[in-house]
């Protein structure tokens, strides 16, 4: 079988709607399935993904250090030692003198598509420096949003950065989905953020207090095999990602409450 | 209207902030996406000039008329040049035309 070879930029605009979460969760789930994966902090200002993967005290090089022939690239890669199919490359690190150019970055995704089947790049917030470095290295993207105003609004300038830069497919994440709050009308609904920033919906992601503390103790959700509502909703979208035919989750079905059948029958259009 | 819009209606009660929501951003895009595209107004300007001489030489235009304006729908600009025709250069009264070019 030939290898899979793809470069997927995880980005938002807006800070903290949950782009590192979703690519610790999908590089663990895509490495599950057997798939090499790797997974790229290119957030070298502010690195986390280290610390959501529970890899933190593990770093030693960067991918600055590969650059300048302080190290080799497998010397520089953190395998995961419970899902062994998965490494994490620091961009850089905080202390850093001389940031990464776009071209740096585009050398290190080739050093690391050759040699992977999926690279995920998490990619900082903001449309500035550190969001083009990012940019230059990816084939596609993956829009992470929250259903709320400003969180679509800064996606959809990302969106129109993306279309601009030959990035395709875009493909859209929505995260922190509230299917009570959906249901009352009183936040955004999946179709509404769909179609205002007109994308192919990838997936969403329900709000769930397990994320939480899986990022506590360092281990994604998709790690532990543990079944919670982002759990599952991380899996659905690592399969969609592989191709595989499985529906988006619906919101409206994961409230099965009494409450929440009888909202949704209020959102019955009636004329 | 949903349901919960006509019973919010009858009560007098404020609509679902969803709705509120999903309308002052499309107003906002609509905005953004515009600033975002790169044609100025003199740009603008410039183009409905020459593209009124062209159909001018084929066509009698009604000057008066004449809107040539970019609207955005779906992540798509579109240029679109309405020019009423007074008659065509051999005599004949034509009716109004609107033409459209997308970008
Ligand atoms: N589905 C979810 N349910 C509950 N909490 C979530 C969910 N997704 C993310 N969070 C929380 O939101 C916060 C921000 O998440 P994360 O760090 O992944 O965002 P980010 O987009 O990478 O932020 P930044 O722009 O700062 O890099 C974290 O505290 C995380 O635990
Ligand atoms: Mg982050």
């Amino acid at each position: 079988m030939a290898k899979t070879n793809r470069t997927i930029l995880i980005c938002s605009g807006k800070g903290g709607v949950g782009k590192t979460t979703l690519t610790a969760n999908l590089g663990i789930a895509l490495a599950n399935s057997g798939a090499s994966t790797a997974v790229l902090d290119a957030d070298f200002g502010l690195r986390n993904l280290d610390l959501l993967l529970g890899l933190e005290n593990r770093i030693i090089y960067t991918a600055q250090d590969v650059l300048d022939n302080n190290c080799r690239l497998d010397q520089a890669l953190v395998r995961h030692k419970q899902e062994p199919n998965l490494a994490l490359l620091p961009a850089g690190d905080p202390r850093m003198l001389d940031w990464m150019k776009p071209d740096d970055m585009k050398k290190i995704s080739n050093l690391l598509s050759e040699k992977f089947d999926y690279v995920l790049i998490d990619c900082p917030a903001g449309v500035e420096d550190g969001f083009k470095n990012a940019l230059a290295a990816s084939k596609e993207a993956i829009v992470v949003t929250n259903p709320e105003l400003s969180a679509v609004r800064d996606a959809d300038r990302v969106v129109g950065i993306l279309n601009t830069c030959d990035i395709d497919p875009i493909q859209l994440v929505i995260n922190r989905v509230r299917p009570t709050m959906m249901a009352n009308q009183e936040m955004l609904s999946v179709e509404d953020v769909t179609s205002i920033l007109s994308l192919p919906l990838l997936g969403i992601v329900l709000e769930d207090e397990q994320v939480i503390i899986s990022t506590n103790r360092g281990e994604p959700l998709t790690l532990s095999g543990k079944k919670s509502p982002a759990s599952k909703c991380y899996s659905n979208i690592s399969q969609r990602i592989r191709g595989e035919d499985v529906p988006v989750i619906d919101p409206n079905k994961e409230s099965k409450s009494l409450k929440d059948k009888f909202l949704k029958l209020m959102q019955t259009k009636i004329f | 209207m949903t349901l919960r819009d006509l019973i919010n209606k009858l009560l007098g009660r404020e609509t679902a902030s969803a709705n509120t929501a999903r309308e002052r951003l499309q107003l906002v895009l609509a905005h953004d996406r515009v600033d975002m595209s790169s044609l100025s107004t003199d740009l603008l300007d410039k183009m409905r000039n020459e593209i009124l001489n062209v159909v001018a030489k084929y066509v009698e235009i009604d000057f008066d008329e004449v809107a040539v304006s970019l609207e955005t729908e779906d992540r798509m600009t579109a240029l679109v040049a309405n020019l009423p025709i007074k008659r065509t250069i051999s005599g004949e009264i034509k009716f109004k035309n609107i033409e459209k070019t997308n970008k």
